[in-house]
């Protein structure tokens, strides 16, 4: 088990599941792979299937329609896989959580692993975050 | 042309990291021809209208901001015409430039993200690359005056929440002068690039009639030769006080569509750069500071990058409205692929779902089945793989006249 | 201009137009009977030149209204026509197959608001899941939730 998640901090393979976001999250993490930010030059790349996928970036408070879906995906990926929620939408489902086509939080879905806030997050956030998340997981591997 | 096998059933990955939020696709098809098309939406709803009846007015723009992210100053604005049109209110004149200044910045930013994505759903993703790009400036224009790259809450009723200050003015206009030649580059390999032409050309094409039928929108209908658009028919903001044009062509397909957006970006960086010379004179303040709205109702629009934005507010003379009603260009647009992606081929189909720039975007779910024996043939990722291999037969075979287009 | 059109409605509908509201030179509010308003919506739509936008359905105390926004675009003008219906039985008939670009928005006020549209081309679900539970309206003001209650077969 440790030798794959000291596998899964290099060259993260990510997924990028849209539960009812309203696109700013999206595109920004679509900018973290233009030449300002250009995260391939760290084997960060996006992939078309979650089951390569390292880890899977959330967005969107994940209305009705999108949890049934959502749930689907994450079930399909190949485990160990990270989940991490982008923007307020997705942690805390932000100024949607009243509505009448929202159910639940993200975490009560899913096991999150971080948590990246802001509205939208700024690409230098989104870095910031998955590189936390990496030292966080090579600091615990190293405990044991 | 990859033929396409009728019997082989090929997964699909229900979300596509390129596509922002999903509607659901299922293109019938008939060897390569699409026959039907079968739209369904609702994977971004979120009640919005509801909420925003237990909200203040003065909250309501920072909710109705989140409808859509890319074009998130569109609903705002939409939405203080709104509040405004309840009154009878005027607002300063520098609020007008300042609102103005701020929807035609959106404006570039949001059609140079569609060329990205249409360069990248073609296979070109130099282009891709080439565009997101040129719009790192102008989020950094945005970052600078409002504070924000995106979600800018530069909107109330009344006016606008900051001001331009005037030693952001000469920053600003060397932005905007930046912007010139990269837009001209991309009008010019449009026009000359034979590949893109091939592609484009004749594709996924909407007619007049269709588009008055329907209701179309934006650049939707402005290239296929019909010339609604809001800021010059029913002007509001500076748009009056500012010398531009609307920018229209005549055939309808998806190659009209790209020059119209870009023509378009050119139109907005004139009117950008008259609002911030207008800045340095009109100062007659930023804020006309109401406190109440009467009872009545309200309509407020704006000409988004997608198209007309509509609001409608009715009040009964409280603090919150009793009915909140948003209506985003994209539900009057997205019903058009149906006659713009059937009769065409299946390779084509990205480019012109992707054509009306779908704000809930849009064709990450979309999924291509047989039409006979109702098999599921492929999805998202095999379509945009044919779309650009279709491109990379067509820039074989016009090799010798491509060297020249490229500078 | 601006009494033209109103003038050229109340000639060929006659008792149909109920009320007219003129806020301002770009703002009108007509009330019509909800009987005629397919003919009257048409009208605006194929002999006026008008562009559709949109409808807009309200839960009211009194009733429920719709308001079809029609836009002149020359004239920046808009055109909204207004019809109340029954709170019992909100029901009137469909204009989508003589102005085709309210298809979406009649589906759309049906799942939110519970308003009969009758001969409408193609009802059914537009935003909403199909498990949604039959007669609860959101948009509604009484609007019970049903979530996470025995109605509720979602896991």
């Amino acid at each position: 088990m440790s030798l794959k998640i000291k596998a899964l901090t290099k060259s993260i393979w990510v997924f990028h599941l849209a539960a009812s976001p309203c696109n700013n999250c999206d595109i920004e993490i679509l900018d973290l792979l233009t030449p300002r930010f250009d995260v391939e030059r760290f084997g960060i790349q996006l992939v078309g299937s979650v089951r390569h996928a390292d880890a899977i970036l959330v967005t969107g408070s994940m209305n009705r329609k999108a949890r049934e879906r959502l749930k689907r995906v994450i079930a399909q990926a190949a485990k160990p896989c990270f989940v991490i929620a982008i923007g307020n939408c997705a942690c805390s489902m932000e100024m949607f959580g009243k509505s009448y086509n929202q159910m639940e939080c993200l975490d009560n879905v899913a096991e999150v692993d971080a948590y990246i806030a802001g509205c939208p997050p700024k690409p230098e956030a989104m870095i910031q975050g998955v590189v936390a998340l990496i030292q966080a997981q090579l600091a615990a591997l190293k405990k044991k | 042309m990859t033929p396409v096998n009728r019997t082989q059933i090929i997964p699909i990955g229900p979300y596509h990291p390129l596509q922002e939020e999903p509607e659901f696709f299922k293109l019938h098809v008939e060897g390569e021809k699409v026959v039907k098309l079968e739209i369904e939406i609702g994977y971004n709803h979120r009640g919005i209208e509801k909420l925003a009846e237990g909200l203040t007015y003065d909250q309501v723009p920072f909710l109705v901001e989140r409808v859509c992210g890319i074009c998130s100053t569109s609903h705002p604005f939409a939405c203080v015409n709104a509040i405004e049109d309840v009154g009878g209110f005027d607002i300063p004149e520098r609020a007008k430039y300042i609102r103005t200044f701020i929807g035609e910045l959106e404006r570039i930013h949001s059609h140079l993200l569609w060329l990205g994505l249409a360069g990248h759903f073609l296979g070109y993703n130099t282009v891709w690359m080439w565009a997101w790009k040129y719009r790192e400036p102008v989020l950094d224009c945005f970052e600078l005056i409002t504070g924000n790259r995106n979600h800018y809450a530069m909107f109330k009723p009344g006016g606008v929440r900051r001001d331009i200050e005037d030693e952001d003015i000469p920053t600003a206009m060397r932005i905007l002068d930046g912007l010139e030649r990269p837009l001209l580059m991309f009008a010019k390999i449009a026009m000359a690039d034979p590949v893109l032409q091939a592609r484009l050309k004749n594709v996924g094409v909407l007619s007049y009639q269709d588009c008055v039928e329907l209701g179309a929108l934006g650049p939707t209908s402005r290239a296929s030769g019909v010339p609604w658009d809001v800021r010059k028919d029913h002007p509001y903001a500076a748009y009056d006080k500012v010398e531009w044009d609307v920018v229209t062509t005549e055939n309808g397909d998806v190659f009209d569509k790209v020059i119209v957006r870009v023509l378009e970006m050119l139109e907005s960086v004139k009117i950008c750069k008259q609002c911030l010379e207008k800045l340095r004179e009109v100062k007659d303040g930023i804020d006309a500071n109401y406190k109440e709205i009467p009872p009545g109702e309200g309509i407020g629009h704006h000409e988004a990058p997608r198209g007309e934005v509509f609001h409608y507010v009715r009040s009964d003379g409280s603090n919150r409205p009793v009915r909140y009603k948003i209506r985003a260009p994209s539900f009057m647009n997205v019903p058009t692929n149906n006659r713009a992606v059937v009769g065409y081929t299946v390779s084509d189909a990205t480019i012109t779902l992707a054509a009306i720039d779908p704000c809930y975007c849009c064709t990450e779910r979309t999924i291509v089945v047989d039409v006979d024996t109702g098999k599921q043939l492929m999805g998202w990722k095999e379509l945009l793989r044919l779309s650009q291999e279709k491109t990379r037969k067509l820039m074989e075979k016009y090799k010798s006249r491509m060297d020249r287009v490229w500078i | 201009m601006a009494d033209e059109v109103v003038e050229g409605l109340k000639t060929k509908f006659g008792d149909a137009i109920k009320d007219v509201y003129e806020k301002s030179r770009r703002r009108t509010y007509i009330t019509v009977d909800a009987a005629r308003l397919p003919d009257i919506a048409e009208y605006c739509y194929k002999d006026l030149g008008c562009r559709f936008q949109i409808c807009t359905g309200m839960h009211l105390e009194h009733g429920f209204e719709i308001l079809y926004h029609f836009a002149m675009d020359r004239a920046d003008r808009i055109i909204n026509l207004r019809v109340i219906l029954d709170l019992e039985k909100p029901s009137i008939e469909s204009i989508a197959r003589r102005v085709p670009a309210a298809e979406w928005i009649e589906r759309e006020m049906w799942e939110l608001l519970g308003i009969e549209f009758r001969n409408h081309p193609d009802m059914r679900h537009l935003l909403l899941t199909d498990d949604w539970l039959e007669g609860n309206y959101p948009l509604r003001r009484d609007w019970k939730d049903w979530r996470g209650g025995e109605h509720d077969t979602s896991e």
